[in-house]
């Protein structure tokens, strides 16, 4: 491998070990080679039946009739189930106390696609046929499909808890616009966005002796689904085992949708004493769930002339969809990241859930906070535009700065603020100030086609902001003869988890990572876990592992301290590289393996859990006050792209980025995460456009008319790099979380698209483009930027 | 009635009984038990499903090449090899491809992985990958949700032309072909591939309703996206006759059958409109199984052969056992989905005649993105200029603006008689709005089909301004190289 940037604390320095080293994916090679398992690619348990949802084709209606006794005379059709069948609970819903979501439809349906029926058959060809028989009768009903339609009949889904409308306030923000010398006022909105994770949602369930189950499930959530299930159909959670091989991605898609496949999987095959596997073909899987919220918001903000932020009063309303799912958390992340990178003094920042006839949106990557964070970069860019300065300029101008104005507007300070060194580091390796004067020449001289640069800086809040949440689980195992299993309560979807909580636990062990598997996640292994979510897998799974092998080698040191004829001083002993030595006396090194047996002899438990909970963290949504996150993730892009004034295309030529994830447990795995993330932003900003009829049916429901980023679209000329001397106080091993922050930096090639579109236009031309910025919206934008009289 | 017969990871397969609908990729994960292929998306947009197929290349000899096969059907690999992800590791060693994707980290979840790692064989196995953009055209139909590319890109660079000496460098110069040659039927389905013309009008003699397919890689969707079970098809894919492509007075005879990804290499410099069209065609999986009378007789308003072929004056050959008519091509499109073929006839060639001298042309194909996807508007445009610089004809051909593929024929004759200028191509743009009423929908809306078909003329103008018949660029910012 090549050399990759990371910093080693000296302590760890001398020893070998996989921590803060370079290393491939832990399944790569199976990948490659077709080996990796996914839910679908296990063999078919005995008599194995498929399951399939029968949707609403409508918006909104009545349920007037259900007949499937037409669909039951066919032979090979085992089962269909209404509400009724249901033994349990009919709830889904991810939120505690909160039952708007039921899993098959009672007498109402809410959006197309919602479950109203379920078929279990001997094949999908089979399913089909039934769902045709199925008699489902509906009187339609008028459907809200937007959120301007909602806002105007004041449909909002109601907080559990607390206000509906959730107001985070500082300052007077009124009479500071009032007394604002320039003031940016408007609307924005951002699109839904489809998590098109290549493997669609899938699940196997397997009735077990005693009625119990056992389910294979592509879900970032396992204990969830184990809950859900339970209830559906009335179980204890004893009675309900659920195991996650990997996923095909997630990004958000499988935290809290892949439950209601799962509960009919578990449903079908506890009635029919048959498995029964549910997996989704891509229109159903595009058809069924929810996407990114979609948001609307409204603000004003004011500015000094030379482009110091003053005062900023907005309101955000998102689109809920037709039920709770973490539509609150998401909004209430949309909220905590208005502020980005900057110090708002006077502010008012206030949100609500439109309840709209469109399947549930739920997480995806960034949870809220792209959506907050660009209202903010909005208004930034109109305010450069209107006041002729350098985009990048005016945020370093609005950056935090010392105490008290390193406080957020929800009353957290900002510690370890590394976005002042990003900034300054990152504008002298991307030459940022050179290709910006370079970029004006070329524009002046180019008719049809012109260039545009924008920087883009992050500060992501790290934790849940359900405090509870923050919480995990491993078991650890150590076999006689040395080698070792490692259960933690994350799943792996792709981001490289089960490859880091890996090198943690060989470097606690002092292992080869060789000497470790890493196992497939089940609840009956570690309980009661959250969902691998918040990109908080490595921090919390991470500090359970250590937890759990720090017990195991506080066991193992006596009986090594012996062996070793150190007896009585077991702090001496040292495990590195498949040994166990005492320094100084490295001559007498005993092998991992003569230790683990030498301790079975002795009668010592050689397995042990582990667990994590973040401290110190919680805020009060009454008052909008408090410290919803352990630390901040920080990060910086620049963004050069070329368009086309004719056509309303666009290439992104080069972005360089530079990303804070603290101490990189694994270099090469973050690199990935951040390379990712940012052409996933790319792609929400820029050709992902979800469309629906007026119907409320999904336009866009498979790759055919979804466009995410093809290989063409990634920056022609890429460059990552990860900061440097950074470790953070308090995580694993000085770590920080990397999974969602990068997402945002992609908010650069929006303004490097303003720069470009606003050149075709007088100085100062405000632009006016829409997201995502498809060709069209580009175009559109170029034209009116054109007819700006000069 | 025959049965099934192919080689699957070179093993001998005989199959009967088994609908000849039924996809490979279906085949692989619900019969041969071969899950390494997975279904992503099941039409062709995603490469989850591409596996490598050893077959002739029409000029005698072998090829490998890389194949979604989601839109794959079993009759069309008859006499074919099939390799899947799971044939590349030998002797428990991982094949060039596999250990270099795993090294520069290009899977993250691994669900798009064994794709991309069978269109990677197929470059690893590719002689002509000798310029950067078709590294590029090699792995777009490849998507990958989590790495962003930058690694794929990089595996890619590592491996192309490579040319290891493993099991399917044997096969390409061991194998001897097998005929394709087919009449299978199970339950009320039946699917013929006659090897010759007059086998071929026997068929349809027997069966007037027949359907034809060659690639498949439109009709298959009728399989995979509305399940249905076309009771009768007729391949085309085994008829040599229809291969042919090669210079032919002075232009070029294009058989309908051949594939996208042999008229991209013929084109290859020598033809820069229909390059810079089969440029972004498709995914290279798709342009291995689409050809030429597929794209064109499927009747598409935005099917990508049409406005070039049309704008370069091509003549349609038609074939029937009564002998050959031809006609323009813009008049085999008759109307939406319609094209002037009769019962009994068949699209057997395009016959592109010599450009005059004086003609500037290019092709354009404008989409939402711009490899993988499906036109918003394309067009494909020719004027001839004479020495005193006077257009002495103009041929305009739009897709995605009407009904079927046309020409803008009130703009054509107001350039026809002027002279060659930047304001004779102002005061003709307005016509276009007479000519076509463009649609809206989920690709474009009204507007912006009109302001597109416009501006593509104003660069048309612009770019042939030095060249007349200019490529593309290496990387280009758009689908029209103005600046």
């Amino acid at each position: 491998m090549g050399a990759i940037p990371s910093e080693r604390p000296s302590q760890e320095s001398e020893l070998r070990t996989p921590l803060h080293a370079p290393s491939l994916h832990e399944s790569g090679l199976k990948h490659t080679s077709g080996e990796a398992l996914y839910v679908d690619d296990l063999p078919a348990p005995q008599g194995l039946l498929t399951g399939q949802v029968i949707a609403s084709p409508h918006a909104h209606a009545r349920v007037v009739r259900r007949d499937a006794r037409k669909a039951l005379a066919l032979p090979g059709v085992h089962a269909v189930f209404f509400a009724q069948d249901i033994p349990g609970v009919n709830d889904v819903c991810p939120v505690r106390g909160v039952h708007d979501e039921p899993l098959l439809a009672t007498d109402e349906v809410h959006c197309v696609g919602q479950a109203v029926a379920f078929v279990v058959a001997e094949s999908a060809a089979l399913c089909r046929k039934a769902s045709a028989l199925v008699e489902v009768e509906y009187e339609v009903l008028p459907a809200c499909l937007t959120i301007r339609e909602a806002i105007e009949q004041n449909r909002f889904i109601p907080h559990p808890f607390f206000p509906t409308h959730h107001v985070i306030r500082r300052g007077e923000p009124e009479a500071a616009l009032m007394a604002a010398p320039v003031r940016i006022q408007g609307e924005c909105m951002t699109g839904a966005q489809d998590h098109f994770y290549l493997e669609t949602q899938v699940s196997l369930a397997v009735l077990e002796e005693d009625g119990a189950l056992r389910l294979w499930s592509s879900t970032q959530h396992p204990s969830e689904v184990q809950e859900k299930v339970a209830e559906v159909l009335g179980l204890g959670r004893h009675q309900v085992t659920v195991e996650v091989p990997r996923m095909g991605g997630g990004f958000g898609g499988k935290e809290t949708q892949a439950a209601g496949f799962a509960a009919l999987a578990a449903l079908g095959a506890s009635v029919t004493r048959r498995p029964v596997k549910v997996w989704l073909n891509r229109d159903q899987d595009m058809e069924q769930t929810g996407k990114r919220h979609p948001f609307w918001a409204r603000y004003d903000a004011g500015f000094s002339e030379d482009g110091q932020l003053l005062a900023l009063k907005a309101e955000l309303v998102s689109d809920g969809g037709w039920s709770n799912d973490l539509s609150h958390a998401i909004l209430d992340r949309a909220l905590f990241h208005m502020d980005n990178t900057y110090f708002l003094p006077n502010v008012e920042v206030a949100g609500r859930v439109a309840r709209t006839n469109q399947p549930s949106n739920t997480a995806f990557r960034g949870f809220g906070g792209p959506q907050g964070m660009y209202v903010v970069e909005e208004i930034l860019n109109r305010a450069a535009e209107r006041l002729a300065l350098d985009p990048a300029e005016l945020r370093r101008k609005n950056y935090y700065r010392e105490v008290p104005e390193n406080q957020t507007h929800y009353g957290q300070a900002v510690e370890g603020n590394r976005i002042p060194r990003i900034h300054a580091e990152l504008m002298a390796s991307s030459e940022y100030q050179r290709r910006r004067a370079e970029i004006e020449q070329f524009n002046a001289t180019s008719k049809w086609t012109k260039r545009g640069i924008g920087y883009q800086p992050v500060k992501f809040g790290i934790s849940f902001t359900t405090s509870f949440l923050n919480q995990a689980g491993a078991l650890v195992v150590i076999y006689a003869d040395g080698t070792v299993q490692l259960n933690h309560g994350g799943t792996e979807m792709g981001q490289g988890l089960h490859t880091k909580m890996r090198a943690v636990c060989a470097h606690e062990l002092g292992l080869p990572v060789e000497h470790v598997r890493v196992m497939t996640t089940a609840t009956d292994k570690v309980p009661n876990t959250s969902a691998t979510a918040a990109s908080s897998g490595a921090d919390l799974n991470g500090m359970a592992v250590k937890a759990a092998c720090e017990e195991l080698r506080s066991r193992l040191r006596p009986v090594a301290a012996k062996l070793l004829q150190v007896e009585g001083q077991p702090e001496r002993v040292v495990f590195s590289d498949g040994k166990a030595f005492v320094p100084g006396l490295a001559q007498r090194a005993l092998l991992f393996e003569e230790v683990t047996r030498a301790a079975y002899a002795s009668q010592i438990s050689l397995s042990a859990t582990g667990y994590y909970k973040t401290p110190d963290i919680g805020y009060d949504r009454m008052t909008g006050r408090g410290k919803p996150f352990h630390y901040y993730a920080f990060g910086g892009a620049v963004v050069e792209v070329e368009v086309s004034g004719l056509t309303g295309e666009h290439r992104i030529r080069r972005v360089d980025i530079l990303h804070d994830v603290g101490s990189s447990l694994v270099p090469t795995i973050d690199k990935g995460q951040v390379e990712g993330g940012f052409v996933q932003g790319v792609g929400w900003l820029t050709c992902e456009e979800v469309l629906i009829n007026d119907k409320g049916r999904l336009l866009t429901h498979s790759p055919d008319t979804y466009k995410i980023p093809a290989l063409g679209d990634t920056p022609e000329d890429f460059r990552v790099d990860l900061l440097q001397r950074a470790p953070q106080d308090n995580t694993i091993h000085g770590s920080k979380a990397v999974g969602e922050p990068p997402f945002m930096l992609a908010i650069g090639a929006v303004t490097a698209l303003r720069h470009a579109i606003g050149a075709f236009g007088p100085p100062r031309t405000e632009v006016q483009l829409a997201s995502p910025a498809t060709p069209e919206a580009i175009l559109r934008a170029v034209e009116a930027a054109r007819t700006v009289p000069r | 009635m025959d049965r099934l017969r192919f080689y699957l990871n070179d093993r001998l397969v005989e199959e009967s009984g088994l609908s000849p609908t039924t996809t490979v990729l279906r085949y692989l994960r619900d019969r041969a038990h071969l899950t390494g292929t997975k279904e992503g998306c099941a039409e062709g947009d995603c490469g989850a499903c591409t596996v490598a197929v050893l077959e002739h290349d029409g000029k005698g000899g072998q090829v490998l090449r890389a194949i979604n096969s989601c839109l794959l059907l079993l009759p069309m690999v008859q006499g074919k090899r099939v390799y899947t992800v799971e044939s590349l590791k030998e002797s428990g060693r991982y094949h060039l491809v596999q250990e270099s994707l795993a090294r520069s980290l290009g899977s993250q979840c691994g669900y798009c992985t064994p794709g991309v790692t069978m269109a990677l064989l197929e470059a690893c196995h590719r002689k002509d990958l000798d310029e950067a953009w078709k590294l590029d055209a090699q792995m777009c139909g490849n998507l990958c949700r989590c790495t962003g590319y930058r690694p794929i890109r990089e595996a890619t660079q590592e491996v192309a032309g490579r040319a290891p000496s493993d099991r399917f460098a044997r096969a390409l110069a061991e194998t001897k072909p097998e005929p394709m040659e087919l009449s299978y039927e199970a339950g009320p389905q039946r699917f013929f591939t006659p090897a010759t013309l007059s086998a071929l009008w026997d068929v349809l003699d027997a069966n007037p309703d027949a359907r034809f397919v060659v690639g498949g890689t439109d009709l298959s969707l009728e399989v995979t996206k509305r399940f249905a079970e076309p009771p009768l098809l007729v391949s085309l894919e085994a008829l040599r006759e229809l291969r042919t492509l090669e210079p032919r007075s002075g232009g070029h005879r294009i058989g309908s059958g051949v594939w996208l990804t042999e008229l991209e290499d013929y084109s290859c410099g020598k033809l820069p409109p229909l390059e810079r069209m089969i440029r972004y065609f498709g995914a290279r999986q798709i342009k291995n199984r689409a050809t030429v009378g597929g794209n064109l007789c499927t009747a598409s308003p935005i099917g990508d052969l049409a406005p070039v072929l049309i704008a370069l004056g091509a003549q349609a050959v038609l074939l029937s056992r009564a002998g050959e008519r031809r006609m323009p091509l813009d008049e085999f499109f008759v109307s939406y989905r319609r094209t002037a073929l009769q019962r009994g006839e068949i699209l057997g060639f395009v016959d592109l005649p010599a450009q005059p001298s004086g003609a500037r042309s290019i092709a354009y194909k404008v989409s939402k993105r711009r490899e993988l996807d499906i036109s918003s508007v394309s067009a494909g445009f020719r004027v001839v200029v004479d020495v005193a610089g006077q257009v002495t004809e103009a041929r305009l051909a739009y897709g995605g603006m009407a009904a079927r593929p046309a020409r803008a024929r009130k703009t054509e004759e107001a350039l026809v008689g002027k002279p060659w200028t930047e304001a004779s191509v102002e005061a003709a743009l307005p016509r276009l709005e007479e000519d076509f009423t463009p649609l809206k929908d989920h690709r474009g809306s009204a507007w912006y089909r009109a302001q597109v078909a416009k501006n593509l003329l104003r660069g048309f103008f612009e770019e042939t301004l030095t060249d007349p018949s200019p490529r593309l660029q290496e990387r280009h910012a758009a689908t029209v190289q103005v600046r």
